[in-house]
């Protein structure tokens, strides 16, 4: 019960980071490269091709010994793999904007080496979350679209909180900091959940 | 009886909403990958637009039977930075609009270098064509975004006498064009003795927002408020009232050529901080311009 609860619960909030994220790197790629539509098209373009090679990943991955435990783990990583953003952004962005003048590229590189690695990691998560709630065909539909829900509604989330209301009160940094600290949270609550034995024997 | 009533009502709405764009003709709309740039005339003044019907602001407008004389008065404000150096030898521009500003300064100063950063390439062709903008020898338009090319521009020797930040959107300024580190990118491209003129607004929650980051770059500067509110500043001490005064008498025969008064700018120099000092500075890490812009 409390398993099914976590899946559920890490792929809403894995859907919230994602989109905070995403927001918040317009931000962080604006005083380099601008706001011009091009940048945000880097920006969304990468993290759409981070999540579709996730899921693949995801769900490749929840072929081994699935638990709550590795699903916690998976968020964790993604909120890790965030942390350099918050010391290196700049100068690496003022690098890539030399090394690729042109705007259009220098953002979708920039996008690429900054937000590829924690987007595909939460990519993982929902399919990884669909293995664990899933007990037999006939109800996996009806799980899938639970979980789609619950992760589409976190981002939906996680893109109006942002926008709205985070960026007035703090900077990107905290905001970024704070959604690494709640990742974390959840992915070791998930880490001392029980595993029954039947996940044991996957 | 209470349909025909609100028929009555909307009749009156429909009418109100005619009535204000009656004499508001649609000359030109062309889209470009970042708006709509459109040009309206009422009467005689013809004017650019990022939203229809001018709805949101005016960028910038001409006379079509006087076209030197200018219309709005924030360009008359922004004029008023040469009283603090009248001979700059390079001029950059952040935003070119109608081209104003480039057109005025080149007839001013025919032997100066001025370089305009202009993101869209349709506002140019528009300028261009409907608001007598003419690049030339030593008027460049560079294609860029603005604080894009001033951390380019950082890289290499070129410093400017006169940097004039006039960049705006269908709303304000964009949010990273607002920031103290963007100032300091800014300053660093001033010349020693290097004047700045800023074009904000006057009114909404933004202003105490951008007077105290202005404030923290610059410690001291000019104020110059109307409609909208002009900030004026250089490298090194500001000049006083008197050498204020003698300077602008310099541009009294030039300035009466686009129909206004040297003298008239003078008042508005001043350095009163009507601010709340408290107010948060805006950063990169903090710039929710277009939000606080909300809050009246």
């Amino acid at each position: 019960m409390v398993r099914t609860w976590l899946a559920y619960v890490i792929a809403g909030w894995s859907g919230f980071f994602v989109m905070a994220v995403e927001l918040l790197g317009g931000r962080l790629l604006a005083p380099t490269f601008g706001s011009s539509i091009y940048v945000w098209g880097a920006i969304i373009t990468i993290f759409m091709l981070a999540l579709s090679l996730g899921y693949l990943a995801g769900g490749r991955y929840s072929m081994v010994t699935p638990s709550v435990r590795r699903l916690g783990v998976i968020l964790i990583i993604a909120a890790l793999t965030v942390a350099p953003l918050l010391l290196f952004a700049e100068p690496m962005l003022d690098a890539m904007s030399l090394a690729v003048p042109d705007p259009r590229f220098g953002s979708l590189l920039s996008a690429f080496t900054l937000f590829f690695v924690p987007t595909f990691f939460s990519g993982m998560v929902s399919p990884y979350a669909v293995r664990l709630l899933v007990q037999d065909r006939n109800s996996s539909g009806r799980h899938a679209g639970q979980l789609y829900f619950v992760s589409t509604f976190g981002s939906a989330a996680g893109t109006l909180l942002t926008s709205f209301y985070l960026v007035l009160l703090l900077e990107v940094n905290q905001i970024l900091l704070g959604l690494l600290l709640i990742s974390v949270v959840i992915g070791v609550c998930a880490w001392f959940v029980r595993a029954p034995r039947s996940e044991i024997s996957g | 009886m209470n349909r025909s009533f609100l028929l009555a009502v909307i009749v009156c709405m429909l009418g109100a909403a005619t009535a204000v764009h009656a004499d508001q003709r649609l000359v030109h709309s062309e889209r470009s990958l970042y708006r709509e740039v459109l040009v309206y005339e009422t009467g005689d003044v013809r004017c650019m637009c990022f939203t229809r019907n001018c709805r949101v602001g005016r960028q910038s407008c001409m006379d079509t039977r006087h076209p030197d004389r200018i219309v709005m008065n924030y360009p008359k404000m922004m004029l008023g930075a040469l009283f603090v150096n009248p001979r700059p030898q390079s001029v950059l521009i952040i935003g070119l609009g109608g081209g104003t500003l480039p057109r005025v300064l080149r007839q001013l100063l025919p032997d100066t270098r001025i370089d305009v950063v202009e993101i869209d390439p349709a506002v140019e062709r528009v300028a261009s064509r409907y608001f007598n903008f003419a690049a030339g020898d030593k008027t460049h338009v560079i294609e860029s975004d603005g604080r894009v090319y001033v951390k380019r521009a950082l890289r290499g020797t070129q410093r400017y006498e006169l940097i004039m930040l006039d960049a705006f959107d269908h709303e304000y300024i964009p949010e990273h064009l607002l920031t103290q580190e963007f100032l300091q990118e800014v300053k660093s491209l001033l010349a020693p003795n290097g004047v700045l003129a800023a074009n904000t607004f006057s009114s909404s929650g933004l202003y105490e927002h951008e007077s105290v980051t202005y404030a923290k770059v610059f410690e001291k500067f000019f104020n110059l408020k109307r409609e909208n509110r002009v900030i004026v500043t250089r490298l090194g001490p500001l000049p006083d009232r008197e050498q204020l005064q003698t300077t602008a008498q310099q541009f009294t025969a030039a300035f009466s050529k686009y129909g206004f008064d040297a003298a008239e700018l003078l008042p508005l120099f001043t350095q009163e901080r009507d601010w709340n000092p408290n107010a948060r500075v805006l950063t990169d890490q903090y710039s929710p311009a277009n939000l606080l812009n909300l809050e009246r």
